[in-house]
């Protein structure tokens, strides 16, 4: 599961009001190359939620995103290669996403989370 | 005796090891769901801008769906409950992220980010109950609920499914305008029982021009020499404006007011009928208690 995938996903358990972020806990971690495309990475930029990723990011042991970025920061290259790396290059393969909320773990296997919920959940 | 394999078992049952890789192994699939998801992607009317989009694929599955996304250029996270097709979708390194989720509990996304999605052979899984503590409608306004919240203003959602009858694409249909979608069904081939496909594409937001239902394919086509298939006259089915309770429409459908039954009259005394005198109690609506 990459950096992208986990800015969108968000706990939907029964009475969580604010499920997202989902907190990172890694186990391993693995880096992918993926082809570089800044016309996806400029669009992409205002759905993001850059604090989110930035956190997401150093939890998975990537300390090159900058603390701040603003549409403006899209001009930069350098800023666009390290955007493209948090985002579609590091998975999360084992660990467990966590509901900020309430604590449940979501395991992640295989670079799969598990996001069934439990029947009291729904 | 059926061959429906949503009446057969769970999808998290029936999709086990051995399905899921016979499901992947035949080319006859591959090919159809390939025709499908690329047929689901052309309904979707994403800009042509060449930007990759995120999408989603909803019952994903082994990941044919996903791979024609990928082959477009998009980006996509795929939903689905069954861990063995999920573990297919790995082997084939289908090119999406993958989640195991059940949507009939609702996908939870984040509100307006996704561009765009795409779900090809499962939504019609949904009707069923598998286990005691299912309630089809309610899985069914979770699910749509939570997809219509997820979509960016004006992105679209494209389901090929295989409903099992008319009322099962009511149910669909119907929680899906509740849900605030305003769409139709786009039906491919009607007067073909093999070839016939049929597409919910909804909008997301208020109807505008960009949702009026697009036009389907093989309409015009001769029928193919299948006999059966008259019974449904489908063109393009297009359902009216989501804003208008249902309830509504149906209600000043077959009234007849006072006129029309003045001039009905009129017409049998003309042919020389013998015919009550026009009073003031013609075409009068009667008293519930009668
Ligand atoms: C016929 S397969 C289609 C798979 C893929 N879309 C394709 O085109 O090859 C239907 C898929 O829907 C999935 N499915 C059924 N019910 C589901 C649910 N409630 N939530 C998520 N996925 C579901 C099944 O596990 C199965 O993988």
């Amino acid at each position: 599961m990459r950096l992208l995938t986990h800015n969108m996903l968000s706990s939907n358990i029964k009475g969580v009001t604010n499920g997202f972020p989902l907190r990172i806990e890694v186990e391993k971690v693995v880096e992918k190359q993926v082809d570089f495309n800044p016309n996806f990475l400029k669009n992409m930029f205002s759905k993001i939620d850059y604090k989110a990723l930035l956190e997401a990011s150093r939890i998975m042991g990537y300390a090159e995103l900058p603390d701040h970025a603003d549409p403006s920061s899209l001009e930069s290259d350098d800023f666009l290669r390290r955007f493209h790396h948090a985002l579609l290059q590091l998975h999360l393969e084992e660990g467990s996403l966590v509901c900020p909320e309430t604590g449940r773990k979501f395991p992640v296997n295989k670079g799969i989370p598990n996001m069934l919920l439990h029947e009291d959940e729904v | 005796m059926t061959s429906r394999p949503e009446l057969q078992a769970p999808p998290e049952v029936f999709y086990n090891d051995e399905e899921a890789r016979k499901y992947t192994s035949s080319s006859r699939i591959i090919d159809i769901q390939a025709q499908l998801s690329q047929r689901a992607l052309e309904l979707l009317a994403l800009p042509d801008d060449g930007v990759p989009k995120l999408l989603l694929d909803i019952g994903c599955g082994s990941g044919l769906s996903g791979e024609t996304l990928t082959e477009n250029g998009h980006q996509w996270i795929g939903w689905d409950i069954s861990p063995s097709m999920l573990n297919v979708a790995l082997e084939r390194e289908a090119g999406g992220d993958l989640v195991l989720g059940d949507m009939g509990q609702g996908l939870g996304v984040r509100p307006g980010v996704i561009d765009g999605a795409i779900s090809i052979s499962a939504v019609q899984w949904l009707c069923n109950a598998d286990k005691s503590c299912h309630e089809p409608r309610k899985r069914l306004k979770a699910f749509f609920e939570s997809l219509y919240r997820c979509l960016a203003r004006g992105a679209r959602a494209v389901f090929q499914v295989y409903p099992e009858n008319l009322a099962q694409r009511e149910l669909i249909l119907g929680y899906a305008m509740r849900s605030g979608f305003a769409g139709g069904v786009v039906v491919d081939f009607p007067h073909s029982t093999k070839r016939r496909k049929e597409y919910l594409v909804l909008t997301c937001g208020p109807p505008s021009l960009s949702s009026a239902t697009p036009k389907a394919e093989g309409e015009d086509e001769e029928s193919c020499s299948d006999e059966g298939s008259e019974d449904e006259e489908n063109q393009t089915v297009s359902i009216s404006d989501r804003h208008r309770p249902r309830k509504k429409q149906k209600l000043n459908k077959k009234v007849k007011g006072r006129e029309w039954v003045l001039r009905k009259k009129e017409q049998k005394r003309r042919k020389g009928n013998a015919v009550p005198l026009d009073t003031k109690y013609t075409a009068r609506k009667r008293k519930a208690r009668f």
